[in-house]
């Protein structure tokens, strides 16, 4: 199972990559992998202002339906436009294609305090 | 209804088989001080035959035969006999709706059709299989659009249905909701204090189209307020007025929901009532209760599901914007058997008969000598007139001693219009009944009431 050493994550198992003091966000393969088929990805208009661990959306699957949480404080600045058409993408392609909103952070310290690629893996095996 | 005996020695075969005792022991889960111990405050029961005389004459207190110019959300239409022979089918005629696709073809693709002509009237693009009644119907598009927008507040405004109103606040009680109530001026919302009223928190606007006045709201005018600070358009229409206005999609609704009982549902003291909910495309994930589709199955025939069943509680459970997982499916199956009825041409045609006949009505009232229009403005099928004395002595009297139910009694709703009567017409209203209409308000113009002081 993908686990890119460069990401943090969250126990709720979205992904975190940092690019500047702007992040992209997603759910990780094993959050895909657990879900299913993803039938709708519900995100937040950009704009939204979000605090860590705060839902910015949920995800639809065949048979649940499971909140989106932000990893980090900030402001929401772009959402994947595809996956309104596409939300299978998510399953497809998790750590990349199917990032879900990118985010302008508005505490690096909180970054510190995701889990680290192996930390998620110990999380999830 | 079919009575099921339900003997002694049954009661004690099925304490028996469930190995209990007495049917106290049932009750056990329940606290001792929360049982009542002793029997209900009933009178003792009676013979069949004297609970029938009793009954009956109850409901011979009802004062039935009226001629009906009440409306206020409610009409009196003519429904063609064919509507109640294909819905009483015992097909449609069940417990509770049948969904599964495997036993239900037929009950889906009617709550197909039904969402199909709910769509052609409204001009939207989804509509679902309907809600209990156009006010539940509106409290629902309320808390989708809180739901889907994150905000705390609505504003409605104060020319909705007042039922509907209520409906309102009692479904968002409890919730941390700010509903704020916009005045009407002149009978129609007061744009520059709906445009105050909106900021930046609002979820939606709610007007009605007619409004309760039976008067025409500016709905594109409040679309643009509404759309300023990203809320949602609610329109509460009444269907057969739809017929023949531009549809609240081309005046920029988001949301548009009503009262389907005009659409051949008979009046029956309030209910059961039948509500429609159609949203545009970017919400369909969003509309409350059921929504069935047309799909091809395994060998590609044309069939009917339910679709989309991620939006409620089966799956969205506590996520979910909307707790009910039902339709109206007789009303519904009423609803449509009629408007494929009619077509568009024939509710555009009772649409048109209505107005004609309430203009004839407005003519005939605003020319007695003490009524006149409580308001200015364009009316559909429905007006207000201003009565010399309070509404609710002249509807009291017209029924009693003309059998005619002239109208709605406004002070019932509002403050300060006590001498303001809502008059309704529908096609089924005869030149004669409007004279005799006439005719028995006249007695209350004051000349007639002072003659007879």
């Amino acid at each position: 199972m993908e686990i890119p050493a460069e990401l943090k994550y969250t126990k709720e198992h979205e992904w975190l990559k940092i690019e500047g003091n702007t992040a992209v966000v997603g759910i990780t393969e094993y959050a895909q992998g657990e879900l299913g088929d993803i039938v709708f990805v519900e995100l937040p208009e950009a704009g939204l202002e979000v605090k860590a661990m705060d839902a910015f959306g949920t995800i639809e699957a065949v048979k649940a339906v499971s909140d989106l949480y932000s990893p980090v404080s900030g402001k929401v600045l772009e959402v994947n436009p595809k996956l309104e058409d596409d939300p299978m993408i998510v399953n497809r392609e998790p750590f990349g294609e199917g990032w879900m909103i990118k985010i302008e952070i508005t505490n690096m310290e909180e970054v510190d305090s995701l889990l680290s690629a192996d930390d998620y893996k110990k999380l999830v095996e | 209804m079919t009575y099921i005996p339900n003997t002694d020695d049954d009661r004690r075969r099925m304490l028996a088989k469930i190995g209990v005792g007495k049917i106290d022991d049932l009750l056990r889960p329940i606290p001792e001080k929360l049982q009542l111990k002793t029997l209900l405050d009933l009178p003792e029961s009676v013979s069949e035959m004297d609970l029938i005389r009793e009954i009956e004459g109850i409901s011979n207190e009802n004062k039935t035969g009226l001629t009906l110019f009440a409306g206020g959300g409610v009409y009196d239409h003519f429904i063609p006999t064919a509507v109640e022979t294909i819905t009483s089918r015992p097909e449609f005629v069940t417990a509770y709706t049948p969904y599964q696709a495997e036993v239900s073809q037929g009950t889906l693709q009617v709550i197909y059709e039904f969402q199909t002509h709910i769509c052609r009237l409204t001009g939207m693009d989804a509509a679902n299989a309907s809600m209990y009644d156009g006010a539940s119907a509106a409290a629902e598009a309320a808390s989708l659009s809180l739901g889907k927008t994150r905000r705390s507040k609505i504003v409605v405004s104060e020319t909705v249905n007042p039922l509907f109103r209520e409906v309102i606040a009692t479904y968002l009680s409890g919730r941390g909701v700010e509903i704020m109530v916009v005045p009407h001026n002149g009978g129609v919302t007061d744009l520059n204090k709906l445009e105050d009223a909106v900021d930046e928190n609002t979820a939606c606007v709610i007007l009605a189209q007619p409004n309760f006045f039976g008067l025409l709201e500016d709905i594109e005018a409040a679309s643009d307020i509404v759309h300023k600070v990203k809320g949602y358009m609610v329109a509460a229409v009444d269907p057969v007025a739809a017929a023949i206005l531009k549809t609240p999609a081309e005046c920029g609704a988001d949301i548009v929901v009503g009262e389907g009982q005009p659409l051949g549902i008979p009046l029956n003291f309030g209910g059961p009532l039948l509500g429609f909910f159609a949203v545009k495309q970017e919400l369909v994930r969003y509309l409350p209760g059921r929504l069935a589709a047309r799909t091809v199955d395994e060998d590609g025939n044309p069939g009917f599901v339910l679709t989309l069943q991620t939006r409620e509680q089966h799956i969205r459970r506590d996520k979910a914007t909307s707790n009910i997982c039902t339709n109206q499916a007789l009303c519904a199956t009423m609803a449509t058997v009629y408007m494929s009825l009619m077509g568009r041409k024939g509710l555009r045609q009772v649409a048109l008969l209505s107005m004609e006949k309430a203009r004839r009505a407005a003519d005939k009232l605003f020319g007695l000598q003490a009524f006149e229009p409580f308001f200015e403005g364009d009316f559909v099928r429905e007006f207000v007139v201003r009565t010399p004395i309070p509404a609710k002595e002249i509807i009291e009297k017209t029924v009693a001693d003309k059998s005619i139910l002239p109208g709605v009694n406004l002070g019932r709703f509002y403050n300060g219009m006590d001498n303001a009567l809502l008059v309704a017409c529908t096609e089924k209203r005869t030149t004669a009944e409007i004279e005799a209409l006439g005719d028995a308000l006249g007695e209350f113009s004051t000349d007639a009431v002072l003659s007879k002081m």
